[in-house]
């Protein structure tokens, strides 16, 4: 069976979520494997350390040249270092996305991005399920890893593996040259709005089923009434209707209240992502296959546009 | 700046419930609505609005059946100059790679400083402008949600998690794959999708590229779809029945008792 390794995101000393979450992928490919995890960054000690209570080895790649995590430097150094055929364990988050696809036609395997289930290997085959259309549909894609295989895993869909105790190895002397032709310059913080919708105990969210800017205000009065803040997924964002710090999910804020009522959001991996604490979630969505009614508690099949004037009214009376 | 722009046709979400046929193997196909994919719109706007700022042109290509070529009418509807059509039999059932390696065919075919992809499309890899850019050994960033134009370089931002923004300086030519919201696209109307009907819109093979067919599509293919399906699911929500009324008077009550109202 062919190596396995899981690149490790980091970010203050601590391992990000995922690092946990690939070790679990990562024995869905094979149980009894002992996983890789790679650890870059400058002055790294600590993090290794961390890495190695979970990981059986951690390759510890130090160097002032990849303090910050930029895809197309740290692409260079694991191609100085990973043996060919192996597998590659990513986050599908932006990080991942940006190296991925990349290293894959570089390390001349195959890529599978977003995986959330993996079935095993049979032969040369890896078996995995992935969603299409914003999760409408699942698939099962099989994927020949015969040469190795660049894998993205869509986070928070494994349960965090239980790791077993290894010992850090300092790779840094293999990096190499890693000469980039795209610099990182500087993060730009979010900008902090009108509304802090992180500390919100009820959510009002409204997603593009609202197809209006004019339909908002219905959707204001609601959370009025209920005492409520007004929150949104990305498409209400990027259509300007609303500020971009009330767009809850991955590229947008995390918030943990207690109830969250999704009025016609399909409920994508990216926008879930940001409904943290586990939340009463109400859905009121026209399609009753629509992905949210997976994660709600409670559901409505109904058009919003309709429902949510007369559910404020009845409010209102009380 | 001469800048090439790929994009996809894709079944429209915002059309269609997508849902599996009677044999449980495929989804319905009949009647579905199919437009541009949502991310490559914001592509093709920022393309254009760079072109006007400093000058050069906007070219669309797709990898497709003649179908595709709609998509390529209604970009050049929007303002993109040329439109390339690649088209073979010998191209269908291609994975990310196949589709990446036929772009790529046709990047070498022009002369580009800039290629453009949507950061995603309707299977969700967000695989096909990496390996693009790998395969042309051109610098690459994902989720890119601005752009400013240097000498030989370009200032991209990245939008990454929290939405902040992670700022590059990145030399051209380059691949970038263009993040949702970088701008407002342009609306398109009737008028305009009629004022392009009847411009030339090639269409290329893998011989006109030079491509090996047994290099692209299904045979090639690393990575393959073997079907759809609907999983098999824990509980899911408890959906409220009955007329509006009883559904509202329900859900008030199941409101108040998780301190949904105040
Ligand atoms: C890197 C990356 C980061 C992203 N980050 C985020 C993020 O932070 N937050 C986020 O939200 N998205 C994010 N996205 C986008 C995400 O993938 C989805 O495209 C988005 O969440 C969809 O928003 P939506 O559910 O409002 O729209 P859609 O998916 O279009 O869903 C609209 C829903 O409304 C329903 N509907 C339509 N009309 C009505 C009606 N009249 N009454 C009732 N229901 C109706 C439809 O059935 C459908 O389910 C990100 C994407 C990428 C690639
Ligand atoms: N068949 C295709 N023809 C042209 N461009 C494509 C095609 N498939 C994917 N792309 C481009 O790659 C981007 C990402 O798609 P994907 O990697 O399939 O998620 C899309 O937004 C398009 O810009």
């Amino acid at each position: 069976m062919a190596q396995i390794f899981a690149y490790i995101l980091h970010s203050n000393g601590e391992l990000d979520d995922s690092a946990l979450e690939l070790l679990a992928a990562a024995k869905k490919i094979d149980p009894d494997v002992d996983v890789t995890a790679i650890v870059t960054g400058s002055g790294i000690d600590d993090v290794c350390k961390k890495a190695a209570e979970s990981f059986k080895t951690v390759w510890k790649i130090d160097s002032d040249a990849l303090s910050y995590p930029n895809a197309e430097v740290v692409r260079k150094a694991l191609l100085n270092m990973l043996p060919s055929d192996c597998f590659v364990l990513l986050p599908q988050d932006t990080f991942g996305m940006d190296l991925g696809p990349g290293l894959s036609v570089k390390m001349d395997s195959a890529f599978v991005g977003d995986v959330v289930d993996i079935e095993g290997v049979e032969g040369n085959t890896l078996k995995t399920i992935r969603q299409e259309f914003s999760g409408q549909v699942s698939t099962h894609v099989h994927c020949d890893v015969s040469a190795g295989a660049v894998i993205n895993v869509r986070p928070g869909v494994f349960q965090p593996a239980e790791g077993q105790a290894g010992e850090v190895v300092d790779k840094s002397g293999e990096i190499g040259d890693v000469s980039a032709k795209r610099k990182f310059i500087e993060i730009q913080e979010a900008e902090v709005g009108e509304v802090d919708i992180t500390k919100s105990e009820v959510l009002v969210s409204v997603g593009r089923g609202i197809e209006d800017e004019e339909n908002l205000e219905m959707v204001f009065e609601l959370a009025e009434a209920m005492g409520a803040d007004v929150s949104c997924s990305r498409p209400i964002v990027d259509a300007k209707w609303l500020e971009k710090s009330r767009q809850v999910g991955t590229s947008g804020m995390t918030v943990k209240p207690k109830v969250y009522m999704a009025l016609g959001i399909s409920g994508s991996f990216q926008h879930m992502g940001g409904v943290k604490g586990n939340p009463f979630i109400v859905a009121i969505n026209k399609n009753p296959k629509a992905p949210i009614f997976q994660v709600a508690d409670v559901g409505v099949e109904a058009d919003i546009l309709e429902f949510v004037p007369e559910l404020t009214e009845k409010i209102k009376e009380l | 700046m001469e800048i090439l722009v790929c994009v996809k046709r894709v079944p429209d979400t915002a059309e269609n419930e997508i849902e599996l046929n009677a044999e449980g193997n495929d989804i319905e196909r009949d009647d579905l609505v199919y437009s541009v994919n949502e991310w490559d719109n914001y592509a093709v706007e920022e393309a254009i609005q760079m072109v006007d700022k400093h000058g050069g042109s906007v070219t669309v290509v797709t990898v497709g059946d003649e179908e595709s070529e709609e998509v390529l009418r209604r970009e050049m509807a929007m303002g993109a100059e040329k439109g390339i059509l690649l088209s073979d039999d010998a191209f269908e059932g291609s994975d990310g790679k196949g589709v990446a390696a036929i772009l790529k065919a046709a990047v070498e075919k022009g002369s580009y400083d800039l290629i453009m992809t949507g950061a995603q499309a309707d299977e969700g890899y967000a695989q096909v402008g990496g390996m693009l850019a790998a395969m042309l050994d051109y610098p690459y960033a994902s989720l890119v949600n601005s752009i400013e134009v240097g000498d030989g370089k370009l200032k991209v931002g990245r939008e990454v998690e929290g939405g902040n923004i992670e700022m590059n300086e990145i030399e051209l030519p380059c691949v970038l794959s263009i993040q949702t919201g970088i701008n407002e696209p342009r609306y398109v109307g009737i008028r305009g999708i009629r004022k392009v009907a009847s411009v030339e819109i090639p269409a290329m093979g893998a011989s006109d590229l030079g491509i090996d067919a047994g290099s692209v599509g299904e045979d090639a293919a690393k990575v393959r779809r073997i079907d759809y399906f609907v999983p098999e699911m824990g509980e899911g929500a408890e959906m409220l029945e009955g007329s509006t009324d009883e559904i509202i008077d329900k859900l008030i009550e199941l409101l108040k008792s998780k301190g949904g109202i105040k």
